[in-house]
């Protein structure tokens, strides 16, 4: 632990702190391009230089380990000459386009050159100019702009784990490319705009749309998948303009996939802005109070039995409740929330729940990984796995396909029944468990779905029970792919047999009425016959054969209480406005029921809020781990040989917002244009 | 273009490159990737291509990526086809001042051909390097691995047409010196050495 003294202070850092990270320990600022907390060092923007006494010349703050004794000064002259001069390097070849450039106004280049250049130019030499390259549908580039800091290619490296960038050529000639030109080819291609200190990589959907300036910034909660990663939400004028990672370091760190940042047009598109009610096959545009007397004429007569609610993918908590309360009143307690129908079993939370949570995956000194291809299903779990792979080589192990997951796995086959044999014992699998301390878990929804869904579930916890279960350590994980399931789960939303009974029901009559929540996921073919209310936001699969059709709220229109795969209660903020008639979908139901004659006990959000504590307790604390009680789940069954199908078939494809997202499209056309399509990961 | 046979090394390259290889401890194979390259521009007549690089990063394990950023760093290997002889005028200060540019106007003339390109008879490629370390004895070129140093522009053409015609040619100062010593023979330490001195060994 060495102690240093920067201008003046005392300060003591851990060992293998660099001087940088003592300076921001003191609240000193010292300006940098290439060194970023979350990459490798670099040292070669040389903005960082400080002084350092008994050195003959500034040192780079970012790469000079801190060392005890150490006397630091960023405030002398020298200092202020070095920082001006290396400025005055940095914007020889940079444009003076500033406004036309993205980047203006929350540009590093342009503050720090605002706080620590010198005031004039005398430059007055060409400036070189580099020819733009392609980065695919989500990145622009205007590689004129670039400074050399390297960032977007140590994080295409390191984090993405893609070698899809380098530079090529040197000095006055050196360029950042993606090798032959491709498209950066990682579900997290997004965060190198965020990363690039300059306007030269910027996002090309966003594109000359807003000023940073106008924006609105809203913080959030993403629902694209069950990771709950933070968000900030900007819009002008009421519109999403764009969505931006915001530091969590238990959750996403500070990046988020692609689908998070870039379907947001899709809020946009296909959606339901007023209400519908089909008349004769074809739906007809409606008023509310239509709409609602049109439920009203479609339940009459019908006993609670023959009604069953079904939840989407991204419905919120509030929403899931108010749905189960309305068809408690109908006398149904038919609502099933595993779209999926995977075989969760809501007795123990602890059995679907990411126990060890994210952060969790540091800890681990082993990672099993049964029926999941964590890059497509949660980029940011598996960026948390890969992390540690590169920070101290923790071994991972694979029960199921074998997918391209950006780092070596044991592959012990796509076999269900190993899990099985892996709490023999005598297996590898079991050697591995048994030898590591804290032993890791993660079960996908790809295993716990088809018939023997609920045995898998038994067979991983009883496995999780035998090697992963300790004081202070649950091991057992299972990683979720909907951002609704686990609170679904909480509200205990299941039936027996799963969505396959219902539809079962559905087709034989034995349903007579369903309510579909932003329910898309599965083939509404089956609900042809039956009365179908459908609320949501987007005209997608669930609409098809719906009767009546009540338009929704997405998550950044509305305050909805989510719960991730960890179990960590999150709450999105009301970022815009729903379009048209669009009202948030427990104000909805809360509507209907007064329609239907079983008013729903509460007002107003809090009031349901207070009613969610009580039906679901994880939800009264915000944003924690919980540390739930470990138990028996899951059936005891027999399963045979054979392996797991892919739980996501497209990574951009897998939710209403993100169909109907162009730039999710363009991302999906990118890549079957090239003709390494195993190697892309979208393809399940 | 007509299609090129796939690139593989020939058995004799694959021995070297392995030896090269083993210079390294386990794991750092990709350290061999300068040498590789070498072997695989001279394997293919004098540049590599994009083929080789994907080669060579898989027979590393490093990305293709990796291997093009060094093979586009370093000014030894050529990403086009070169003549037979690669004629590389050194052009920094020390030759500079010495008149590397009557050097390179020199071989321009003979040649026919600007910097960069190659004659239509495929013999020679001109070339301009930053410095090849021989300052003392500038200017100077490079041509294949040779250098050939102290050179006038009457010098450089003499032994373009020499190479021309196929003759061999004698690396090293092209006037009466021995490498760099002075010109004319010693200039220094003309007396005898003493037998027995300590210092001798030095």
């Amino acid at each position: 632990m060495p102690t240093l003294t920067i201008n003046g202070q005392e300060v003591t850092v851990d060992q293998g702190s660099t001087v940088i990270q003592a300076c921001e320990k003191v609240g000193v600022e010292v300006p940098r391009f290439c060194y970023h907390e979350r990459l490798s060092i670099a040292g070669n923007c040389r903005m960082c230089l400080v002084d350092m006494e008994k050195s003959p010349k500034p040192i780079a703050s970012c790469a000079m380990p801190a060392g005890e004794g150490m006397v630091i000064h960023t405030d002398t002259e020298r200092v202020k000459k070095a920082r001006e001069g290396v400025m005055e390097f940095l914007l020889i070849n940079h444009p003076l386009d500033c406004p036309i450039c993205d980047q203006g106004g929350e540009c590093e280049l342009q503050d720090q050159s605002v706080a620590f250049g010198g005031g004039t130019s005398r430059y007055d030499e060409h400036k070189r100019a580099v020819e733009d390259k392609n980065m695919g549908p989500l990145i622009a580039t205007t590689m004129t702009r670039c400074i050399h800091c390297m960032r977007c290619v140590r994080f295409s490296e390191e984090i993405g784990g893609v070698s899809d960038m380098g530079s090529l050529g040197r000095g006055e000639n050196m360029e950042v490319v993606t090798y032959l030109d491709g498209v950066l080819d990682s579900e997290l291609s997004g965060n190198v705009i965020d990363l690039c200190p300059v306007g030269a990589l910027t996002s090309k959907p966003y594109a000359f749309t807003a000023r940073s300036w106008e924006l609105t910034s809203t913080d959030s909660i993403d629902v694209m998948d069950a990771v709950g990663s933070n968000i900030v939400v900007d819009t002008r004028d009421g519109a999403v303009m764009r969505i931006v990672p915001r530091i969590h370091d238990d959750v996403n760190e500070e990046w988020i996939s692609d689908k998070t940042r870039f379907a947001y047009d899709g809020l946009k598109k296909r959606r339901l802005d007023r209400p519908y009610v089909r008349k004769a096959g074809t739906l007809f545009e409606a008023t509310w109070g239509e709409a609602f007397s049109a439920v009203k004429k479609g339940l009459n007569g019908l006993k609670g039995a023959e009604i069953a609610g079904l939840v989407g993918d991204l419905a919120d908590m509030e929403a899931m409740l108010a749905l189960k309360d309305l068809l408690a009143s109908l006398g149904s307690k038919q609502i099933e929330v595993r779209q999926d129908g995977a075989a969760l079993d809501t007795s123990v939370r602890a059995g679907y729940l990411m126990n060890s949570g994210i952060a969790g995956i540091e800890d681990a000194d082993y990672v099993l990984l049964i029926g999941t291809n964590p890059r497509i299903e949660a980029p940011l779990v598996n960026t948390r796995i890969r992390k540690m792979i590169v920070k101290r080589g923790l071994a991972v192990g694979n029960i199921g396909p074998a997918n391209d997951l950006t780092y070596t796995v044991e592959e012990f086959g796509d076999d269900a029944s190993l899990v099985k044999s892996a709490k023999g014992g005598r297996h590898a699998i079991s050697k591995a468990l048994k030898a590591a301390d804290k032993p890791m878990i993660i079960v996908g929804q790809s295993a716990l779905t088809g018939a023997e869904g609920a045995a898998v579930l038994k067979m991983a916890r009883d496995l999780a029970d035998k090697y992963c279960i300790a004081d202070g350590w649950n091991g057992f994980n299972v990683l979720h792919t909907a951002a609704s399931r686990v609170g679904g789960l909480d509200l205990g939303l299941t039936v027996d047999g799963g969505i396959a009974s219902i539809l079962d029901g559905a087709s034989s009559g034995k349903i007579k009425a369903a309510f579909l929540l932003g329910a898309d996921e599965f083939d509404s073919a089956a609900l042809k016959d039956t009365f179908t209310v459908y609320i949501g936001t987007h005209g997608d699969e669930g609409v098809k054969n719906a009767d009546v059709i009540l338009p929704g709220a997405s998550y950044t229109e509305k305050s909805g209480t989510y719960i991730n795969t960890e179990g960590r209660v999150q709450r999105t903020a009301k970022a815009s406005k729903a379009p048209g008639d669009a009202r948030e979908d427990w104000t909805i139901l809360r509507a209907l029921s007064e329609t239907l004659g079983e008013t729903l006990p509460y007002n107003t959000v809090a009031e349901l809020r207070a009613k969610l504590e009580k039906a679901a307790p994880a939800t009264v604390t915000l944003d924690t781990l919980p540390d739930e009680a470990w138990g028996d789940f899951g059936t005891e069954g027999t399963v045979g040989k054979g392996g797991f199908t892919a739980a996501i078939d497209n990574f951009y494809l897998t939710n209403p917002i993100a169909r109907a997202s162009t730039v999710m499209a363009d991302c999906i056309a990118e890549r079957e244009g090239t003709d390494q399509a195993e190697a892309t990961g979208t393809n399940g | 273009m007509n299609a090129p046979a796939k690139f593989a090394w020939t058995a004799e390259n694959e021995a070297a490159a392995q030896k090269h290889i083993a210079k390294y401890p386990e794991g750092k194979q990709q350290s061999a990737v300068m040498p590789l390259l070498d072997i695989a521009q001279r394997q293919n007549g004098g540049h590599v291509t994009q083929e080789i690089m994907e080669y060579i990063g898989k027979y590393l394990g490093m990305a293709p990526i990796r291997v093009q950023e060094v093979a586009s760093f370093y000014t030894m290997y050529n990403h086009k086809p070169v003549g037979t002889h690669h004629v590389q005028v050194c052009g920094t200060t020390p030759c500079w001042l010495r008149g590397a540019d009557d050097i390179m106007d020199a071989c321009v003339k003979r040649l026919g051909i600007k910097k960069g390109e190659t004659t239509a008879d495929g013999m020679f490629t001109l070339g301009e390097v930053e410095c090849a370390g021989a300052c003392v004895n500038g200017p100077m070129v490079s041509i294949g691995d040779d250098y050939f140093e102290d050179l006038t522009p009457e010098s450089v053409v003499a032994l373009l047409d020499k190479l021309a015609k196929g003759e061999a040619i004698k690396p090293g100062p092209q006037v009466d010196r021995q490498t760099s010593a002075p010109e004319g023979g010693p200039t220094t330490l003309l007396g005898k050495a003493k037998s027995d001195s300590k210092e001798g060994d030095a």
